[in-house]
């Protein structure tokens, strides 16, 4: 395949969406070109983000439109799978994320899908680990870690894979404020791009530089002022905006 | 839920390959299965209990464990002794112990007993995660290992599923009896449970696609059995071949 690598890494161009049954689009012509850097993507229940991330990854085929990666268009499963190398997607619940039984197995099933050695696989997942502050989880059960456990550790099994976008999927969610301020922490020293769908402005604010709003399959663009910097729970609800003066 | 109680541990059955702890299980387990006398079964109870020893395990718990086993055990020594046909011991009425019926009941007691033993002391020693892969790897079909590898770890999902159903039900008033609502909201209660585990049956699909799963677990572990492993192995072999023995003597 020839990437155009000077192309923007991802491309939605009127992509549309519905779900089996469904007599309203889940996604409605979406046009979504993300930055370099991180980005955020806000907005109700029902609005389409998970959606959004689940065409990007190729788990959910759109009806309409069309998806490039790297200025080539993605149409076939084959396509998905040099996207999957370089597009980690950090799931909701991270008990979806984990499956194996213990931390180490979970964090190297990636690199040995990918068919690194056992030896190389298990190294990578301990550097990753360690990387995150948590070598000690290394032989734990996964399904005995706390819920903060847990988070950190799905996307240590992303991160694992070193890829080049990652798309996180309300990563806040049941989080303690110790392991929210521990995966800002994490995020702000990455050096990769990441989108990030959340509740939670805070968050969006002290980890991105620009928000999109989503609102019945449709995306929004705000401007990059509308980012503030200051810490409060927001009065305006969920919309990027300005602040006067 | 608890398990795995006894998997955590340092003595020697906790440290040894575990290929050949079930490999030893099941030939012991065999083996005794098929004895016709009290030698067999006699010999292996000790040996059942000098591995528990061995594996110094919590009393109180392995005592429980066999309580339950031999709960059921109970149930055959009323019902084989009444109604297994020979010789009676003693009758009072229309009742008659049967003879036979007794000392198959022993028998059955003494085989499970000490079968049971053998899988607490030698299985219940590994963690399940441990016991998959070496079931993979003696030969198992891996279609096999992996429902028993996710089974074990999505039960306790799906059971916390169930409990969450339940406590919202109990919240709002549900008290279970015998009537139709009561059957109609456990069924709802099971179909929930269900339809939510099919759900999530499929996520982790997804995220496993994502990975670059493509039908195919690789180990990250390689087994590699030491000497204590090969001399259990032949100590199991002579046992075995001890049983076969005094079967056929």
């Amino acid at each position: 395949m020839n990437y155009n690598h000077s192309a923007p890494f991802i491309e939605m161009h009127d992509v549309t969406y519905f779900y089996p049954g469904a007599e309203k689009p889940a996604l409605d012509k979406v046009n979504f070109i993300p930055d370099k850097g991180k980005v955020g993507l806000i907005g109700p229940n029902g609005s389409g983000k998970t959606t959004l991330f689940h065409i990007i990854m190729g788990l959910l085929k759109p009806d309409n439109g069309q998806l490039l990666f790297k200025g080539q268009p993605l149409a076939h499963e084959k396509d998905f799978r040099q996207l999957r190398r370089e597009v980690g997607l950090l799931f909701q619940d991270a008990d979806d994320q984990l499956f194996s039984p213990t931390v180490l197995e979970d964090v190297a099933f990636g690199p040995l899908n990918l068919g690194i050695s056992p030896a190389m696989a298990r190294k990578a997942a301990c550097q990753t680990l360690a990387k995150l502050g948590l070598s000690d989880l290394v032989e734990r059960i996964t399904h005995q870690l706390s819920g903060g456990e847990k988070k950190l550790v799905s996307l240590a099994t992303i991160l694992v894979m070193e890829p080049k976008l990652l798309l996180l999927d309300e990563p806040t969610n049941n989080l303690d404020s110790s392991t929210r301020m521990k995966l800002i922490e994490i995020l702000a020293g990455l050096k990769l791009s990441c989108i990030i769908i959340s509740h939670d402005w805070d968050f969006l604010a002290a980890t991105t530089a620009e928000i999109y709003a989503m609102e019945n399959g449709l995306l929004i663009r705000s401007g990059k002022s509308s980012l503030h910097n200051h810490f409060h729970v927001h009065s305006h609800g969920g919309y990027p905006h300005e602040h006067g003066g | 839920m608890t398990f795995e109680n006894f998997s955590q541990g340092n003595s020697i059955l906790h440290k040894m390959d575990s290929r050949i702890k079930i490999i030893s299980a099941v030939a012991l387990a065999a083996a005794l299965s098929v004895c016709h006398d009290y030698i067999s079964p006699g010999i292996g109870l000790l040996l059942g209990v000098i591995m528990i020893l061995t594996a110094r395990l919590r009393f109180r718990e392995v005592f429980w464990r066999l309580l339950l086993v031999n709960g059921f055990i109970a149930l055959l020594w009323v019902t084989l002794s009444l109604t297994y046909p020979g010789d009676s011991l003693f009758s009072f009425g229309p009742l008659r112990l049967s003879k036979p019926g007794i000392e198959l009941a022993a028998l059955i007691t003494l085989k499970s007993n000490a079968i049971v033993l053998f899988f607490i002391a030698l299985l219940a020693t590994s963690t399940v995660a441990d016991l998959g892969h070496a079931l993979e790897a003696i030969g198992t079909p891996r279609k096999f290992c992996l429902l028993l590898l996710f089974s074990y770890r999505y039960i306790f999902v799906i059971s916390q599923e169930y409990l969450r159903l339940n406590r919202a039900a109990k919240l709002r008033g549900f008290r279970p009896t015998t009537n139709l609502h009561t059957y109609r909201t456990y069924g709802h209660l099971f179909g929930m449970t269900l339809v939510r585990s099919w759900n999530r049956a499929g996520r982790v699909r997804q995220a496993m696609t994502l990975r670059g799963f493509h039908g195919r677990f690789y180990s990250l572990n390689v087994n590699k059995a030491g000497l204590n492993d090969l001399l259990f192995l032949m100590f199991t072999v002579i046992i075995v071949l001890g049983f076969v023995f005094i079967e056929f003597k």
